[in-house]
C-alpha cells in the first residue's frame, strides 16, 4: 500500500489548539481535498504531513512506512504553495533544476566550478527531465525567464513544474489558486484536475474555496476548528452533510436554516405549516430544518411560506432572491431561473415552497438526524 | 513641470543642505589642483587655480649639484668661475624641477609616504571586516527572523541593546586583550573587533522577515539544508540590503582613525589611508596643503565611485522595500 495515514494528530499553538486528534486516510493516486474557514487547521496539517511542522503527538504514515520524524525532503512529497515560492534569483529552468540538483548530485558535483565539470553527463540527463515536464505544462518559451518576468499564471505553471520534475509520490498544494484572478482559477481548476488523471499521483489540495472544494476532488474532507467534521464524495457532502456547519461552510449562496418547534412526537411547525415525521427523541427541544436555495420553489398557492423580495442578485444563468418572511430572522435565499425572474421586483411578494425529501433536520448541537422513514421519502410540498 | 510654492521651498531647503555637505569637498579637490602660495594668499583663481608653474624644493633639493659633478664641469669650461658653472647647472636642475602645481600635489601625495601600501591596507582591512561580518551576520539574521527556538526574543533583545554600546567605551578592554595576545601592529586587530557587527544582524534579520516563509519552506522541500537555504536562498534574496549594509560597513572602516590609531603603534607598513594621511602633516617647514588634499582626494575617491555605481541598489535597500 502506498497511500498517506495520518494518525491521531494533535497540535496546538500555545494555548490553541490547533488540530484536534485528526485521522485521516488518503488513498493511493486521489485527489483529496482539504476545506474549511481560516484557522480551521487545513493549512496547519497539510505542513505536518509535509514535514515542515511537527505534530505534538500523532503519526504520519507514508506509503506505508513511518514518517512522522523524516525530513521534508526525505518523504518524497512535493509542494506547490500560495505564493508560488520560486526562487527570485534562478530562472524558470533553474528553479525546476534545483530539486532535482540536490537530490540526484553528490555534494562534490554541486559544487561550483568543477561540479559541472565532473558531472555533465547527469545534468543534461536532469535538463531533459526539465524540458519533458516544462513541455507537458507548456512552459518552454519560459524556460530562460526569471519569476519577476512572468504572469501569475505562468508562475503557478513554474511553481508546478517545479513539484512535477522530481516524480513525487504525492503532491501538496497550499491554496494554489487563490492569487490569480477569477477567470483564470476557474482555467486553472480544469487544469489541475487533468493533469490529476494524466499524473495519476495522489494531490492533497488544501483550499477555503467551497467550489474548488466541489470541482476538482475525488473526495473531500471539511474541517472546522480543528477536526475533520466529514470526509467523503463532494456530491454525498453536498446533499448529505452531517453536520449544520458543513451544511452551512459548503454551498452558494448559503443554506437556509430555519428554526422550527417540535410539537408533536410526529410533526414539528415552521411558519404555521406541519411536516410530520418522527421526532419522538426531540420532544421540547429545538430543531433546524436546512434547505438550500434551490430547493425551494416559487409558487402561486397562496397558502404558502410568503415574504417580500428585498433584493435580487443576477448571477446570469441564474437569479438569486434575498427574501423576508415573517416569523423568519434570517433573509431567505432563494434560486430562480431567469423567466421567472423577469416580473418579480424588489418589494413583490412571492410564495414559495419546498418538497419535504429536500429537507435536512438538525438536532441542537448541529448534528444531522433523520426523522423520515428511509423507505418512504416522498416529494410531498409541506404546504 | 509644475512648481508649487512648497515644492520650490522644499528644493530649495535641500539645495541649501546640499551646498554645506558639498563646500568641504569643492574646498579639498580644488585645493588639491593649487599652490602652496595661492593657498596661503587665499588668491581668488578659480577651481582649478591658476597653474602658474611652481618650482619644486624638494625636487630641487635632491638634485643640487654635487662637488665633483661642478668640478668635471669645470674642465670643459675652463674660462667660467666654479661659482657659476654651480649656478648653470642649478638652473638646470630647477628648469627640470619646474611643474604646474597639480602634478606637484599630486606627485607628492604618492612620493611622501608610501600612499599606495596605505590603500592597499585600507582595502585589505575593509574587505576582510566585510566579509567576515556577512558570514556571521547571514546565518545569526536567518536564525533571529525565521527559526523558532527557546530564547530567541532574548538574544534579539541582546542584539538590539549592543546595538547601544559606543566603540570608544570598550575600545580600552578590547585593547588590553589584543594587547595580552600579542596581537597588536598586525592585521587581526584591525579587523577581529569588527568581525561580528550587530547593526549587520539586526538590518539583515529586518530584511529577512519581509522574506515570506514559503520560499524557505520551498527550498526544505526541494531538500536543502538550512545553511544551503542561508546561501542559496536568502543570500541572493537579500543583495540589496548587502549591499546597503556593505556601504556602512566599508565607509566606516575605511575612514576610521581611531582603532587603528590605537592598535597600529609603530609599524609603518601597517597604516591605513587615515592614519597615513598623519605623515603628510606640518613639520618645521610648515603644513603643504596641497599634497594632503591630494591625499585626501586620493582616499575619498574610491568610496564615491563605489557609491555612484551602487547608489540605485543601495537606495532599495536603505528603504528595505522587500520582495513581491
Amino acid at each position: 500500500m502506498s497511500g498517506i495515514f495520518l494518525k491521531k494528530i494533535n497540535k496546538s499553538f500555545g494555548n490553541t489548539l490547533v488540530l484536534n486528534n485528526v485521522d485521516l486516510e488518503i488513498y493511493e493516486g486521489e485527489f483529496l481535498t482539504l476545506v474549511g474557514p481560516s484557522g480551521c487547521g487545513k493549512s496547519t496539517l497539510l505542513r505536518i504531513l509535509a514535514g515542515l511542522e511537527s505534530s505534538d503527538s500523532g503519526e504520519v504514515f507514508i506509503g506505508g512506512a513511518d514518517m512522522t520524524k523524516v525530513k521534508p525532503a526525505d518523504r518524497n512529497l512535493a509542494m506547490v504553495f500560495q505564493s508560488y515560492a520560486l526562487y527570485p534569483h534562478l530562472t524558470v529552468s533553474e528553479n525546476m533544476l534545483t530539486p532535482l540538483k540536490l537530490r540526484h548530485l553528490s555534494t562534490l558535483e554541486r559544487f561550483p566550478l568543477i561540479g559541472p565539470f565532473i558531472s555533465r553527463e547527469k545534468r543534461n540527463e536532469l535538463t531533459e527531465r526539465v524540458r519533458k515536464t516544462a513541455k507537458i505544462l507548456k512552459l518552454e518559451s519560459f524556460l530562460k525567464r526569471k519569476p519577476g518576468q512572468l504572469s501569475g499564471g505562468q508562475r503557478q505553471r513554474a511553481a508546478l513544474g517545479r513539484a512535477m520534475v522530481r516524480n513525487p509520490v504525492g503532491f501538496l498544494m497550499d491554496e494554489p489558486l487563490s492569487n490569480l484572478d477569477a477567470a483564470l482559477r476557474v482555467h486553472m481548476r480544469s487544469e489541475l484536475s487533468e493533469l490529476h488523471k494524466a499524473l495519476g499521483s495522489t494531490f492533497v489540495y488544501v483550499t477555503h474555496d467551497q467550489a474548488e472544494a466541489l470541482t476538482m476532488s475525488n473526495r473531500l474532507a471539511v474541517m472546522m476548528d480543528g477536526n475533520i467534521l466529514q470526509l467523503g464524495k463532494p456530491r454525498e457532502i453536498y446533499e448529505n452533510p452531517s453536520d449544520i456547519r458543513v451544511a452551512e461552510f459548503i454551498g452558494s449562496p448559503k443554506i437556509n436554516i430555519f428554526s422550527c418547534n417540535v410539537i408533536k412526537s410526529n410533526q414539528v411547525e415552521i411558519c404555521g405549516f406541519k411536516i410530520q415525521g418522527n421526532f419522538q427523541h426531540f420532544m421540547d427541544k429545538k430543531i433546524s430544518i436546512g434547505i438550500r436555495p434551490e430547493h425551494l420553489s416559487l409558487t402561486n398557492d397562496r397558502n404558502c411560506i410568503k415574504g417580500i423580495i428585498k433584493h435580487r442578485e443576477n448571477l446570469g444563468s441564474d437569479f438569486f432572491m434575498h427574501v423576508e418572511s415573517p416569523n423568519i430572522e434570517k433573509r431567505i435565499i432563494l434560486r430562480v431561473s431567469p423567466e421567472e425572474a423577469l416580473n418579480l421586483q424588489v418589494d413583490a411578494k412571492v410564495n414559495f415552497n419546498f418538497s419535504q425529501k429536500y429537507a435536512l433536520f438538525f438536532n441542537s448541537a448541529g448534528k444531522r438526524v433523520e426523522v423520515f422513514d428511509p423507505n418512504n421519502i416522498t416529494n410531498k410540498k409541506i404546504a | 513641470m509644475n512648481f508649487s510654492i512648497g515644492q520650490t521651498i522644499k528644493h530649495a531647503i535641500l539645495i541649501l543642505g546640499a551646498l554645506i555637505v558639498i563646500a568641504p569637498f569643492y574646498t579639498m579637490v580644488s585645493y588639491s589642483f593649487k599652490s602652496q602660495r595661492e593657498i596661503e594668499t587665499g588668491a581668488d583663481t578659480g577651481f582649478f587655480g591658476s597653474q602658474e608653474v611652481i618650482i619644486d624644493e624638494f625636487c630641487v633639493h635632491r638634485g643640487q649639484p654635487e662637488r665633483e659633478e661642478v668640478k668635471d664641469t669645470l674642465e670643459l669650461y675652463p674660462e667660467k668661475t666654479e661659482r657659476d658653472v654651480y649656478n648653470i647647472l642649478l638652473d638646470e636642475v630647477k628648469k627640470n624641477c619646474t611643474k604646474k602645481p597639480v602634478f606637484f600635489n599630486y606627485q607628492s601625495a604618492f612620493t611622501f609616504a608610501p600612499l599606495l601600501r596605505y590603500l592597499l591596507n585600507g582595502v585589505i582591512v575593509t574587505v576582510s571586516i566585510f566579509l567576515i561580518q556577512v558570514i556571521v551576520a547571514l546565518p545569526a539574521a536567518y536564525a533571529l527572523a525565521k527559526l523558532r527556538f527557546w530564547g530567541r526574543d532574548f538574544a534579539f533583545s541582546l542584539v538590539l541593546f549592543c546595538l547601544l554600546i559606543p566603540v570608544h567605551a570598550i575600545a580600552l578592554p578590547l585593547y588590553i586583550m589584543l594587547a595580552k595576545v600579542g596581537l597588536t601592529n598586525t592585521y587581526a586587530a584591525l579587523i577581529i573587533p569588527w568581525t561580528i557587527s550587530v547593526f549587520g544582524i539586526f538590518l539583515m534579520r529586518q530584511f529577512f522577515m519581509t522574506v515570506p516563509d514559503d520560499l524557505i519552506d520551498a527550498g526544505r522541500m526541494d531538500g536543502m539544508s538550512e545553511f544551503s537555504i542561508i546561501w542559496k536562498v536568502m543570500l541572493p534574496t537579500a543583495i540589496p540590503a548587502l549591499l546597503a549594509f556593505a556601504i556602512f560597513s566599508v565607509v566606516a572602516h575605511w575612514n576610521d582613525y581611531f582603532w587603528p590609531r590605537v592598535v597600529i603603534t609603530g609599524e609603518r607598513n601597517l597604516f591605513t589611508p587615515p592614519i597615513g594621511m598623519r605623515e603628510y602633516r606640518a613639520d618645521s617647514d610648515g603644513t603643504f596643503y596641497g599634497p594632503i588634499m591630494a591625499v585626501s582626494t586620493v582616499i575619498v575617491t574610491p568610496l564615491i565611485v563605489a557609491f555612484m555605481l551602487a547608489q540605485k541598489r543601495f537606495i532599495e535597500g536603505i528603504t528595505l522595500s522587500g520582495m513581491k
